[in-house]
């Protein structure tokens, strides 16, 4: 080999640096445990942890905050993925949150907000010290000024002015009793890089993500499917549309967008010339104001 | 856009109002990689609060704090790509409170872009921005003149600028400078060269972006390895498998090469390099890899593999450069913890040798203590050996990071100048 061929392409160095976080958690924090929603980012994020520590198992569990809103085609991937790897599958669930009182059902009938106490409740309960999230910084302006180590005080609070500088690759783990730390190592990577790697890598998804045909209506501009938790008001006609979703998320939030695209190397091609952000397009949690993330994250959300 | 092109990292600086935000705005909306729906989030954003014009900088200030203040507060990370390239901008504030946050952004940085507003020439900021790149070693250099739209094109200005800062360039080190006069405002010299400044010869700044050769800055001579962590399945399928995890930092591997594991200083030759994908025949800067040797060792977490020929040194008293991050002032005696590879441990502050003026590079040996976002020279004794290198030959074995062990914050970012 010359010099230059020692050469990575985009997706082999964003992999490297990855798997780099990935491990070096594992090495300094006791307990992690990695969040796990059934998307893409963290499908990715579990074939990046196995390819960690291959060929020994992945080290910690898998935890899905589950709203009780969900599409089923995701839970039985969910399910399916899990088994595969071995790993445990830790559920915490906020119908059974509710059922104990430690939330209340918002009147708008949305659990984005209060997954947040149920998050937190469960990295107590299990003392995990550490969680993994699948969050980007290309997704939010208040996720571009997030860490890849990103300090929670005990009360699960992010707060933006305080974080710790970020310096080569040294990351800095320490934690007191009660705090954690939420850990991004898919922090650089954009949606068509997770797209193209999941192409390279061949990895399955849950099916809603390619084009299939659905019954939606339109709220605000954007296509909901029906489903039991989420239902057309009396002036939202239901109608059927070729779609397909870009984010996998809680369905009476979560909304689909017109495609034809039901392989990945269309989808790779829609993904590369779309002029809508992936939030933009699909999640009605983003609009409530100009920093509803922010808020959220200061909250303890992911 | 294809999945085996590569990446460049680059950190911008320049002082507030020489249209840093601007410039990334341009860059992030000729390659259309701003979003119709952020695009009008900015417009609404500019028209509530009273702006006359789509006011780019709300792009890139996200949060509360900052719309508040109208300032960038804090290191934040941008994406785009163009068909040759991927890019990942370290996007970080001009002021002087901030120096933390270039010194942050300028640690991972293939190349800096350091503005100045051709009107004003070379500030102080503008010196202490090339300072800070040379001292984090940022292999590449671009000073943009920005603005020329506001002095009619002229050359005069340009090269007047241009040479006082190469004046001031060779008393750094700075191995490779490229200057480029644009108008991030009117687009000349980014995408395409400008028709307004026929008079410069040079690319324009994305394609200077995009050509730049980065794979060569990488060190593939000195091979080092860190341990990061021991892979032990203990599984009915691998009863006996060790291997040792990490990130090659710089050097290269390959099966049968002889290694030597500091600090206990055991020998052996490597049976495999491996991946979840299989054996590598060879691994280079920056793979996260598996190594698997051909002798029963102990090894673990924080030893380094090396050649035997070639090894880091195991120092105690390490003379750095540091870039003080905390409010409370750093004297000597302090005791720290400190964050060096895959290895911790303990310090204690020696002395301190001199505070830099990070405008005029005065060295102030009289200096008593290093205050938030200053800069110094200090020398440190380590509880344990560090496996390390000179940051000038090396940044991924040279620098470190200093961690309050009551508060556990990173409190400094230092770079090792020698050791013994």
């Amino acid at each position: 080999m010359t010099a230059s061929e020692y050469r990575l392409t985009q997706l082999e160095t964003l992999e490297a640096e990855s798997i780099h976080i990935i491990r070096e958690v594992v090495a300094e924090l006791e307990r992690p445990v990695l969040l796990f929603s059934g998307g893409k980012d963290s499908i990715v994020m579990l074939r990046l942890a196995e390819k960690a520590f291959f060929p020994a198992r992945i080290p910690f569990p898998v935890m899905h905050v589950d709203t009780g809103h969900n599409f089923q085609e995701v839970l039985d991937f969910r399910d399916r993925r899990v088994a595969e790897l071995g790993v445990q599958l830790i559920v915490a669930s906020v119908p059974e949150a509710l059922d104990r009182g430690l939330v209340s059902e918002p009147p708008d009938g949305t659990r984005n907000r209060i997954q947040t106490p149920v998050l937190l409740d469960a990295l107590e309960k299990y003392r995990f010290t550490a969680a993994f999230g699948g969050a980007r910084r290309d997704e939010d302006k208040a996720r571009a000024k997030e860490r890849v180590f990103s300090f929670r005080d005990e009360f699960g609070q992010w707060d933006p002015k305080n974080q710790r500088p970020e310096l080569w690759n040294i990351y800095n783990g320490r934690i007191q009793m009660g705090e954690n730390i939420r850990v991004f190592p898919l922090s650089n990577w954009t949606e068509l890089d997770i797209w193209q790697y999941v192409q390279k890598e061949n990895i399955a998804l849950p099916s809603i993500y390619f084009a299939h045909q659905r019954e939606v209506f339109d709220r605000g501009g954007m296509l909901y499917g029906v489903h039991d938790v989420c239902r057309p008001k009396a002036n939202e006609k239901v109608f059927t549309e070729t779609v397909r979703y870009r984010t996998v998320g809680d369905a009476s939030l979560t909304a689909a967008v017109r495609s034809d695209a039901d392989t990945l190397d269309k989808i790779i091609e829609e993904v590369a010339s779309t002029r809508i952000t992936e939030r933009g397009a699909t999640r009605g949690d983003d609009k409530f104001s100009e920093a509803a993330m922010e808020d959220r994250k200061r909250e303890g959300y992911f | 856009m294809p999945p085996t092109m590569d990446m460049l990292r680059f950190a911008t600086a320049g002082s507030v109002d020489d249209g840093k935000s601007t410039l990334i705005g341009r860059l992030l909306y000729d390659s259309k990689s701003i979003f119709e729906d952020q695009l009008s989030a900015v417009e609404a954003a500019s028209t509530a609060k009273g702006d006359d014009y789509v006011n780019l900088a709300l792009l890139t200030d996200g949060l509360r704090a900052e719309r508040e203040q109208g300032i960038t507060i804090d290191v934040a990370y941008r994406y785009f790509a163009t068909p040759r390239r991927k890019f990942i901008i370290a996007d970080t504030p001009g002021h002087i409170q901030y120096t933390r946050n270039m010194v942050t952004g300028a640690s991972t940085a293939d190349l800096a872009i350091i503005l100045v507003d051709a009107r004003k020439g070379l500030v102080e900021q503008s010196r202490r921005h090339a300072f800070l790149a040379s001292l984090l070693r940022v292999p590449h250099l671009v000073l943009a003149v920005n603005k020329m739209d506001l002095v009619d094109y002229s050359q005069e200005v340009y090269e007047e600028i241009s040479e006082e800062f190469t004046r001031f360039a060779d008393k750094l080190n700075i191995a490779d400078l490229t200057v480029i006069p644009l108008s991030a405002l009117k687009g000349d010299n980014i995408v395409t060269r400008s028709a307004n400044m026929p008079w410069y010869e040079g690319p324009s700044l994305l394609h200077h972006l995009e050509h730049v050769h980065v794979s060569s800055d990488r060190n593939l001579i000195d091979v080092r390895f860190p341990v990061q962590y021991v892979i032990r399945p203990q599984s009915s399928q691998y009863p006996d498998y060790r291997g040792y995890a990490g990130t090659v930092a710089s050097g290269t591997l390959k099966a049968g090469d002889e290694i030597m594991v500091l600090p206990s200083g055991f020998t052996s030759t490597i049976a495999a390099v491996e991946t979840a994908d299989g054996p590598v025949a060879e691994a280079f800067p920056p793979m996260a890899v598996t190594v698997r040797l051909n002798d029963e060792i102990d090894i673990s977490r924080g030893d380094m593999i090396c050649r035997p020929q070639n090894a880091p040194k195991a120092a105690q008293n390490l003379d750095a450069m540091i870039c003080w991050m905390a409010e409370d002032a750093l004297r000597p005696g302090r005791k720290l913890g400190i964050k060096h590879t895959s290895r911790s441990a303990r310090v204690m502050v020696k002395e301190l040798d001199y505070r830099l003026d990070v405008n005029t590079l005065h060295r102030d040996q009289d200096a008593q203590e290093l205050n938030l976002n200053d800069i110094g020279r200090v020398r440190l004794r380590t509880t344990q050996p560090l496996l390390c290198d000179d940051y000038a030959r090396n940044r991924e074995t040279g620098g470190f990071i200093l961690i309050d062990e009551n508060t556990n914050r990173t409190v400094a970012a230092g770079m090792i100048t020698s050791a013994d």
